[in-house]
């Protein structure tokens, strides 16, 4: 049934904003190109776990930022900041809560995350250095859980960080200073909650996000892993020509198997 | 460009002059901080290297030779110059110096932010400042009866007060063979991770006294224990059970108008003997799990600054 006249209108009408922003920017191609992506046919629910991470960190970066208005990283006030937020500012219970127990999270599934990547085999070629990336965001994820673990300054938080801080001392050569670093002097005092409130919350989460970004865009780039048991070969047909010039030899045949 | 372009662009090889020039700006920044003459030294290690770096760029960065010789002899100009000319190539010198300007000034700005920023918040950590050395007065003699330990807390920096607060466990062991006053005084970090060490005994909590911000209570330990992960110690501080890898840290004293005055943080590798008699076998202040003595003090070659 051909459309009525008052509907094609209203239909222009709805899409005009959006093709003015595309004609001056480009940008609804590019989310385009970002979010509807060739997937293999067979992915399973196991790779959502990389999104759920990303959303995990989000969470921890919002819920962080607002924190950040009402804590006071100084070891007269730091404690008492924290009792407000959890009993006197409103709905602060509800974001410490999804900002401690959201921390545990973000671990958990960076881990099941490289479980899923390690026993799915998308750690190989051509996606090593992505696994290198992930590996560098997982200890990135610990430093957060280390400095921000610090930042209640009750007894737990105290001494937890008295032995964390000389766990690191221990190691050779360089340990003693790294000791040094982090507490910005002899003993743990008001630096080092200062010091480890700014990792925490600009120095570690800028360098996350950098790494975020190039995990993605490695992702975009190499496209997903088609799941061990697939009967279809990953990603996009390959192109035809194949490299020529110096990398003769360097890029992988696809054998038999994998194209079956 | 042509490739023949590009060859003769790769066999000339690059210039050091930019680098010469990145050198002397960084000089005059660092010299703008630490002195003077370094400005000045800066100054002319730039103006040369720059002088030097344009002429060479301007020199031999044109596309072609120029043939002098026969252009001196009034022959004819060589082809390639001709060719060149008739198709307006671009002379690649102008962008490649512009280039390298680039470059090498993105660089000495990047640099320029960098660095101070990193030194900022790496330095403060190694140069000591913020640790207060005034001797910590623990009060008169009388507080620290002969042959019992006192667990004696103390405020260890005045401008960072109750954080800084520290815990010794003190005995009196009267006086030495040498007729000297002698005292032992642990300090209660345990060192194989940090933890506070326990005394194994019964304290006196009612004959508590109290010396300005200072705590003293008796106590009749048979060694000490740490909750952490189980080290134990006899009372002159030396492993007896546990993960620790030394002796418990001391302090050294000294006894000012009566009181009993706090020197010098020290490590301790093993004490022989006991008491007023004992050997203690002494090294600078170390981490809580780092080996002073035997072959794993190798491990910790560099003595950290400022500690």
């Amino acid at each position: 049934m051909a459309k009525s006249a008052r509907q094609a209108q209203i239909e222009k009408a709805a899409l005009y904003p959006l093709d003015w922003t595309e004609e001056r920017t480009g940008l609804v191609g590019y989310t385009k190109w970002f979010l509807f992506r060739h997937v293999p046919r067979d992915v399973n629910w196991m790779q959502t776990l990389g999104a759920a991470t990303l959303t995990a960190f989000l969470v921890q970066a919002i819920t962080g930022v607002f924190l950040a208005m009402y804590y006071k990283p100084d070891p007269n006030s730091a404690y008492e900041s924290i009792q407000n937020i959890s009993n006197e500012v409103t709905l602060g219970w509800l974001v410490r809560g999804m900002h401690k127990w959201g921390a545990s999270l973000f671990i958990i599934l960076m881990f099941l995350h490289m479980a899923r990547t390690f026993l799915f085999g998308a750690y190989k070629y051509p996606r090593e250095l992505n696994w290198v990336i992930g590996v560098l965001l997982l200890v990135a994820g610990m430093a957060e859980g280390f400095t921000g673990y610090l930042l209640p300054w009750d007894q737990t938080a105290y001494w937890a960080t008295v032995v964390g801080i000389n766990i690191n001392a221990t190691a050779p050569f360089a340990g003693p200073f790294i000791a040094q670093f982090l507490q910005g002097g002899a003993q743990i005092g008001p630096d080092t909650l200062a010091k480890f409130y700014s990792l925490h919350m600009l120095v570690i989460p800028g360098g996350i996000m950098a790494m975020i970004g190039l995990h993605m865009y490695l992702v975009l780039r190499l496209g997903v892993t088609s799941p061990p048991w697939s009967k279809t070969a990953a990603g996009r047909p390959r192109p035809d020509a194949e490299p020529t010039g110096d990398r003769t030899g360097l890029t992988r045949e696809p054998s038999s198997e994998e194209t079956s | 460009m042509t490739d023949a372009a590009d060859n003769e662009e790769e066999t000339r090889g690059h210039s050091l002059w930019p680098i010469g020039f990145a050198i002397g700006v960084a000089c005059i920044l660092i010299g703008l901080v630490v002195s003077w003459p370094a400005v000045l030294l800066g100054a002319a290690i730039t103006i040369v290297s720059g002088v030097l770096w344009i002429r060479e760029a301007a020199g031999t960065h044109g596309p072609v030779d120029f043939a002098a010789g026969d252009a001196l002899d009034g022959g004819t100009p060589s082809p390639a110059l001709a060719a060149a000319e008739g198709q307006h190539l671009e002379t690649h010198g102008r962008a490649g110096f512009l280039t390298l300007a680039t470059i090498g000034l993105g660089g000495v700005i990047g640099a320029a932010v960098t660095l101070p920023s990193i030194g900022f918040a790496v330095l403060p950590s190694f140069t000591g400042e913020g640790i207060e050395t005034n001797p910590v007065d623990l009060g008169p003699l009388e507080n620290f009866p002969e042959g019992m330990f006192v667990i004696t807390t103390f405020i260890g920096s005045k401008d960072q007060g109750e954080v800084s607060r520290r815990t010794a466990y003190i005995r009196n062991n009267g006086l030495s063979a040498a007729n000297d006053p002698s005292f032992t005084i642990i300090y209660s970090r345990c060192v194989h991770l940090g933890c506070p060490v326990q005394p194994n005994g019964p304290k006196f909590e009612d004959k508590m006294v109290t010396y300005r911000d200072v705590t003293l209570t008796p106590v009749q330990p048979a060694g000490f224990g740490c909750p952490c992960h189980g080290g134990a110690y006899d009372t002159e501080g030396n492993r007896t059970a546990g993960p620790p890898v030394r002796s418990l840290d001391r302090y050294a004293f000294s006894i000012v108008d009566g009181n009993l005055v706090l020197g010098k943080h020290f490590s301790v590798g093993t004490v022989e003997g006991t008491a007023a008699d004992a050997k203690i076998s002494r090294y600078g202040q170390a981490y809580p799990g780092v080996h002073v003595d035997g072959l794993e003090r190798w491990l910790y070659p560099i003595p950290v600054p400022g500690a």
